[in-house]
């Protein structure tokens, strides 16, 4: 289907032109020799361009853009190494279902196969990592392939798409007319649940005692914060989340009960383990929240609302599944509920939360990291919270309270260090008007601290928090626990001056070594308006709890020793 | 338990690499893999022989359809369809066992396509049970290659998949 005139110009400004049609205003992304003919066009185009240092950071920024606003990201690199800094970045979004789409230069056709000089078979290698990939051949299909590549990203479950372009295929002319509509005959997402399910789930609901909503990341991506708390209002259900679900309930919310799983709530834990039914609406049951899959929520019967149908029944038998669209599902669900009989059961687990509440060893003298959140938490209500992975990334989840849905954007599926920073920028790329903040470890900080020069150069003005513990800290944990307290390469003290580092990029650098240095030195990041970095040196062996140890039944913990 | 499904596909490149990459990243085991083009150019078809329980064949399934280029895929029961498979047995033959072979190779509806001083080689058309069978009986001569091309399957009747 094309609507319009033809026009003739090369593959390179027919893709620049479709990106355009999808509404495409940034790219992030790193030139090189087989995309040259592609950045030549974009030197004429109305397009943002950030250029990044690593390709990584251009997949990872590409992603935060996702989360953080809803649309479609882009990244773009050369072929070869570029293509390969892209994998991990592609992965990450992968493992989360976030919608972007990855451009990379590719050898000429000619050469392709013959180990050419930066060949890398790009589609081969992300073929498990893409929800779909295209190498493209002919150039006239450009046209057809973005408009199935932003299609396919952005419906269904989303995820990441990659097209793979010859550089000989960026430099043949083409007649471009952009398709308006697309059919593809193997790809119908279903977004409607099936009427009867959603009557069977109904009853299912008005004759439990203990509901518990069990929310995921699909709640997120598809916008249902609304309809989840209304549903969770209606019912008086309970509603604990993972931690791709965070923020799609405000923390504050009275029925919401926290995070689940290995360091999850002890109160959330336990309501999942007694529950007599459990709601899962976008989330699939991962070995982080299941624990032991044997003693997984022994008496309750499940209720599984998910838009993707290989999640059904993946990791854990449910009774009533519901194949759609968790904002739509949810919608007509509403419908058909009332209360259920759920007082006591509201109470015993409000009665849970009162006297297990997540809490820490206070100190006068050193920097907490989890109070180091909740300074950042009163300082900064509205904030989108990025985060990178470890330690602090369990902290932010904890100890932040969140108030709206995509504010909360971390590498949940792949657990990526050096996810968050380039995240970030791509966050506040996005959400100009936001305060978007990186909650960074001194271990993750450093696997993309490069990218300093980006966000002073295109002037993004994220601030990052370091919460320097000196310490792989999660691995070290690990080792403290379960081997011994053998530390075994997981100490790396000193490793950088961060507030020099800043400076060396041109970023406002500052320091905190003391609980009353907090909060002033996260005020005046903020406040600057620049790319900035808080070196926050906290305790150096604090530990994430609770903690339900690998492989155990989510309600066995191991827990905060008072001291 | 076995089972067999037709799997129709977008006739394009790569796409049988997809479908073999999901089953080795999965871990699901494929017996049997025969691929070739369909009445509509379009599209091909892949027979694909799985072993595995309920639950396994239910994950393949699905997770075959969230590929992009995978059309549809269908759990073909043996008792509804015509299902076949050929293989091509080269075995050891000389005068004094030659009549031999081939009297077995009539008894399996079998064709001799090839005859060497020392060898013969035998065309032999059916389930899996037949070709089991007659391999088995080859066998004593001694089979020097054998090559089978995998199950295909058509269901019986005007039903499609
Ligand atoms: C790319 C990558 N490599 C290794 C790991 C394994 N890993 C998980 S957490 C962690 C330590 C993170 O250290 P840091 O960023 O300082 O955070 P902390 O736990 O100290 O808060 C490591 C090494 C990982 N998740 N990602
Ligand atoms: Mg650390």
């Amino acid at each position: 289907m094309t609507t319009g005139s033809t026009e003739k110009v090369n593959g390179a400004k027919a893709l620049i032109k479709c990106l355009e049609k999808e509404g495409v205003d940034t790219l992030f992304g790193y030139p090189g020799g087989q995309i040259i003919p592609f950045y030549n066009e974009l030197y004429d185009s109305d397009l943002r361009h950030i250029l990044v240092r690593h390709e990584q950071a251009a997949a990872h920024a590409a992603d935060g853009y996702a989360r953080a606003t809803g649309k479609t990201g882009v990244c773009v690199s050369t072929s070869g190494p570029g293509a390969t800094n892209l994998v991990t970045g592609i992965a990450t979004a992968y493992m989360d279902s976030v919608p972007i789409v990855a451009l990379t230069g590719q050898v000429p056709r000619a050469l392709i196969g013959n180990d050419a000089f930066q060949e890398a078979d790009i589609t081969g290698i992300t073929m498990p990592i893409t929800k779909h990939n295209y190498l493209v051949q002919d150039a006239q299909a450009i046209p057809r392939i973005v408009k199935e590549a932003f299609h396919i990203a952005s419906t269904g479950r989303p995820g990441p798409v990659l097209i793979d372009l010859p550089k000989d295929v960026q430099n043949i002319e083409i007649d471009l007319q952009y398709p308006d509509r697309i059919e593809l005959r193997s790809y119908k997402p279903t977004y409607k649940g099936n009427p009867q399910q959603i009557k069977r789930a109904a009853e299912e609901i008005a004759n439990s005692c203990r509901p518990i909503i069990y929310a995921g990341g699909g709640v997120i991506s598809s916008n249902a914060s609304a309809e989840l708390v209304e549903l969770a209002e209606a019912i008086m259900a309970p509603v604990t989340t993972t931690l791709m679900g965070i923020s799609s309930i405000p923390t504050g919310h009275p029925l919401y009960i926290g995070m689940l799983g290995m360091h999850g709530s002890k109160y959330a834990n336990y309501a999942i383990q007694e529950s007599d039914l459990i709601i899962a609406v976008g989330a699939r049951f991962d070995d982080r929240v299941t624990g032991k899959i044997e003693s997984f929520a022994p008496n309750a019967r499940i209720i599984h609302i998910d838009v993707d149908p290989a999640e059904i029944s993946k990791n854990i038998m449910v009774d009533i599944p519901i194949l759609g669209d968790a904002k739509q599902v949810l919608r007509s669900l509403i419908k058909y509920v009332q209360c259920c009989k759920s007082e006591e059961w509201i109470e015993k687990v409000n009665q849970w939360k009162k006297e297990f509440p997540l809490t820490y060893c206070h100190s006068q003298d050193t920097v907490m990291p989890q109070f180091v959140i909740e300074q950042i938490s009163e300082v900064c209500k509205d904030a989108i919270i990025v985060t990178e992975v470890g330690q602090h990334q369990m902290w932010a989840a904890q100890f932040f309270k969140y108030s709206k849905p995509r504010t909360f954007i971390t590498s949940g599926g792949l657990g990526t260090m050096g996810y968050g920073f380039p995240a970030a920028m791509g966050a506040k790329v996005g959400m100009p008007d936001k305060t978007v903040i990186n909650i960074a470890g001194d271990g993750s900080f450093q696997m993309n601290s490069q990218e300093l020069a980006t966000v002073v150069q295109n002037d993004i003005p994220v601030v990052n928090v370091v919460l320097n513990n000196g310490y792989l800290g999660m691995v070290r944990q690990w080792q403290e626990l379960f081997y011994d307290r053998r530390y075994s390469y997981t100490f790396i003290k000193g490793s950088v001056d961060f507030v020099k580092l800043a400076e060396a990029y041109g970023a406002l650098g500052l320091r905190a070594e003391k609980p009353s240095e907090v909060r002033p030195a996260i005020e005046e990041a903020v406040r600057s308006g620049r790319p900035a970095v808080v070196d926050v040196i906290v305790e150096c062996e604090a530990n994430v709890y609770p903690m339900v140890p690998a492989g155990a039944a989510i309600n066995e913990f191991i827990e905060l020793e008072e001291h | 338990m076995k089972h067999t499904l037709a799997v129709l596909v977008e006739n394009k490149s790569g796409v049988l690499s997809r479908v073999a990459s999901l089953f080795a990243r999965r871990g699901y085991n494929i017996d049997s893999l025969a691929v070739g083009v369909t009445e509509d150019p379009d599209i091909s078809r892949m027979t694909i022989v799985v072993h595995g329980d309920g639950h396994v064949l239910e994950q393949v399934t699905t997770q075959l359809n969230k590929l992009i280029d995978v059309i549809n895929v269908t759990d073909i029961r043996a008792d509804d369809a015509v299902e076949r498979e050929l293989a091509l047995i080269k075995v050891a033959a000389d005068v004094e066992t030659r009549a031999e072979i081939i009297q077995i190779a009539n008894i399996f509806r079998a064709r001799i396509v090839d005859v060497a001083p020392k060898s013969m080689t035998v065309e032999v058309t059916g389930d899996e049970g037949k070709i089991q069978a007659i391999e088995k009986l080859l066998r004593q001569f001694g089979i020097e290659e054998m090559v089978r091309t995998g199950k295909i399957a058509l269901v019986r009747g005007a039903k499609k998949v």
